[in-house]
């Protein structure tokens, strides 16, 4: 084929990581928020970090990929056990605690992707409860490993860096789980973007129509299943460090079917969709529950039903939808 | 990729056990260009889907040079050199211009793109835009743009001009003369619009009822109105 570009033509081109810095400091700002306004709840906070590892980790399959599964959990969760039990054994460096972590993550994702990625629809549905369902079941069955329903306790990491220690106040803990969620989220938000990324929505789109460029779809997915089991690996690994304790809950349906629920609530296939998720459902569940501990189910199954009915594609869509009608201003389309 | 040729060797295929074409025999030279002619329903777009492995083959054989691709997957026969412009387009719908540009460089420098909006200058206009918010022709010029984007030897165009504006049509006609002058690619052309068909290639196959029922050269049909009457159910004009 001929070359046909002659004039090289410079398009409109965005500053290189621009976006990703812009991030960045907007999660520090939430951050910051954050230990302003819930000062002494910083070990929710942690928590609460942990948990949107794993909704952005679901968001990578579910909402890039189009992958339905109901078992992701099952990766946060092996994740927990691999750093409790290296913890409990004698690893107590925090980063080589993060690592066990990624590595644990990242083992079960390619196992699950392996599995789940061959099927479409119900089946793979069906087959990510399973999944799920044999984690938890190993969980309990193991408790001479895991504590079983007792749950893994006394993992006591050591001081981050060598130097800060996790006191009661969760101070540092706090403040390693936000700089690893700014790390992990600048880097999410490149990898989504590259052209590995385009495909991965490509397939979602139509994978007969990504097998027709040349894309190899089962493979991809395959891949994508492990670097999400990675990041909910850095999920679990940080909840484990952060709680000093592993319990079954952190393998279970409900985690999984609750974190869907955040994704669904947030928006997904967009990083921010399933951060904002997380965040807003796991901050509405706290002060929900808190104010009224009896019907608390109740009012975030009501915030639920409006969501869906009033914002069905997330509560990030409205938002994406105005910056997008603000940068197209000026701009031929 | 440089130009391939292609060789076609008794070609049964269909969608599952239904047989939809029946010995199909071709070869088209590297850098050739041949158009496949036919009245609808005949088997012309199961032929291209079978070239590019997205039919059940029950029998023959497919080469590009000297490399039999015949139980090759889809996905290697695009890695190998094949590009596929299907009749429906096939974009993708929740990317923009530009990214689905990007899934077509195929390992290319994103300074590539150029190319594209160099060949077509309203994709530039509406990189920004998602593949839902095109227009029929801008969506076709997407779709050729994405495929040559990743340098094809064989290029399969499934109806690139159905439903287009005669603008658009002209447009498109035009890159690929280009295209074809520049001997780099061999293409096969399946098009309704049997005059612009006749005009752009060197050789010509017929198909009716899924077997081949005339091959030759395209200034034949051009001098005999009647012959392609009889054969395409449409006259030139």
């Amino acid at each position: 084929m001929t070359d046909i570009a002659i004039d090289h033509v410079p398009g409109k081109r965005s500053i290189p990581f621009v976006q990703e810095g812009l991030g960045a400091l907007t999660i520090i700002a939430l951050g910051a928020v954050g230990c302003f306004l819930f000062p002494d709840d910083l070990a929710l906070l942690t928590r609460l970090i942990g948990i949107s590892f794993l909704v952005l980790s679901l968001d990578l399959v579910t909402g890039y990929c189009g992958i339905a599964t109901l078992g992701h959990a099952a990766q946060f969760g092996v994740a927990a056990y691999a750093v409790g039990i290296a913890c409990v054994r004698g690893v107590t460096d925090p980063v080589a605690l993060l690592a066990i972590g990624i590595v644990a993550g990242t083992l079960m994702g390619l196992i699950s992707g392996a599995l789940i990625a061959r099927f479409r629809g119900l089946p793979q549905l069906v087959l990510s409860i399973a999944v799920g369902q044999l984690v938890a079941a190993l969980a309990n069955k193991l408790q001479w490993l895991t504590g079983g329903s007792d749950g893994l306790s006394g993992i006591l990491p050591g001081k981050v860096f060598g130097i800060y220690s996790f006191d009661m106040y969760s101070r540092t803990a706090f403040l390693f789980s936000l700089a690893t969620l700014v790390v992990v989220f600048v880097a999410l938000s490149r990898f989504v973007r590259s052209p590995f990324g385009l495909l991965c929505r490509g397939i979602k789109d139509d994978d007969l129509r990504a097998k027709m460029i040349g894309v190899a779809v089962y493979p991809r997915l395959v891949i994508m299943y492990g670097v999400a089991g990675a990041v909910a690996g850095v999920g679990g690994a940080l909840t484990a460090i952060s709680t000093g304790v592993v319990g079954l809950d952190s393998v279970g349906f409900e985690r999984s079917a609750e974190v869907l629920v955040m994704l669904v609530l947030g928006g997904a296939g967009h990083l921010w969709g399933a951060l904002a998720g997380a965040l807003i459902f796991q901050i509405f569940e706290h002060i929900v529950s808190a104010a009224n501990p009896f019907h608390w189910m109740t009012l975030v199954g009501l915030l639920l039903i409006l969501i869906v009915v009033f914002a069905p594609r997330g509560l990030i869509e409205p938002v994406l939808m105005l910056v997008r009608r603000r940068a197209g201003k000026g701009r031929p389309s | 990729m440089p130009a391939a040729p292609l060789e076609i060797n008794g070609l049964c295929a269909g969608y599952g056990p239904t047989l939809i074409i029946e010995d199909i025999s071709f070869s088209v030279k590297a850098g050739d260009r041949l158009a496949v002619l036919g009245r609808n329903g005949m088997g012309k777009t199961t032929l291209l889907a079978t070239l590019m492995g997205l039919s059940t083959r029950h029998d023959g054989q497919i080469k590009i040079g000297e490399q039999d691709i015949t139980d090759r997957r889809t996905s290697t026969r695009a890695d190998l050199g094949i590009g596929y412009v299907p009749q429906t387009r096939d974009i993708f719908a929740s990317l923009t211009v530009e990214e689905n540009l990007r899934t077509g460089l195929k390992g290319r420098p994103v300074a590539a793109l150029h190319e594209a909006y160099e060949m077509f200058p309203r994709l530039r206009e509406r990189r920004r835009n998602y593949g839902m918010q095109l227009s029929g022709g801008e969506q076709q010029m997407l779709s050729m743009a994405r495929t040559l984007l990743g340098k094809p030897s064989i290029l399969l165009l499934d109806e690139p001009l159905e439903g287009l504006a005669p603008v658009i049509c002209d447009e498109l006609m035009a890159l690929l003369v280009q295209l074809a002058a520049s001997k780099e690619v061999t293409i096969i052309l399946v098009e309704q619009q049997i005059e612009r068909a006749l005009d752009f290639a060197d050789s010509v196959m017929v198909m009716e009822r899924g077997r081949t029922s005339w091959a030759g050269r395209p200034e034949v049909l051009i001098a005999d109105r009647a012959l392609v009457d009889r054969l395409v159910g449409v006259g030139i004009h």
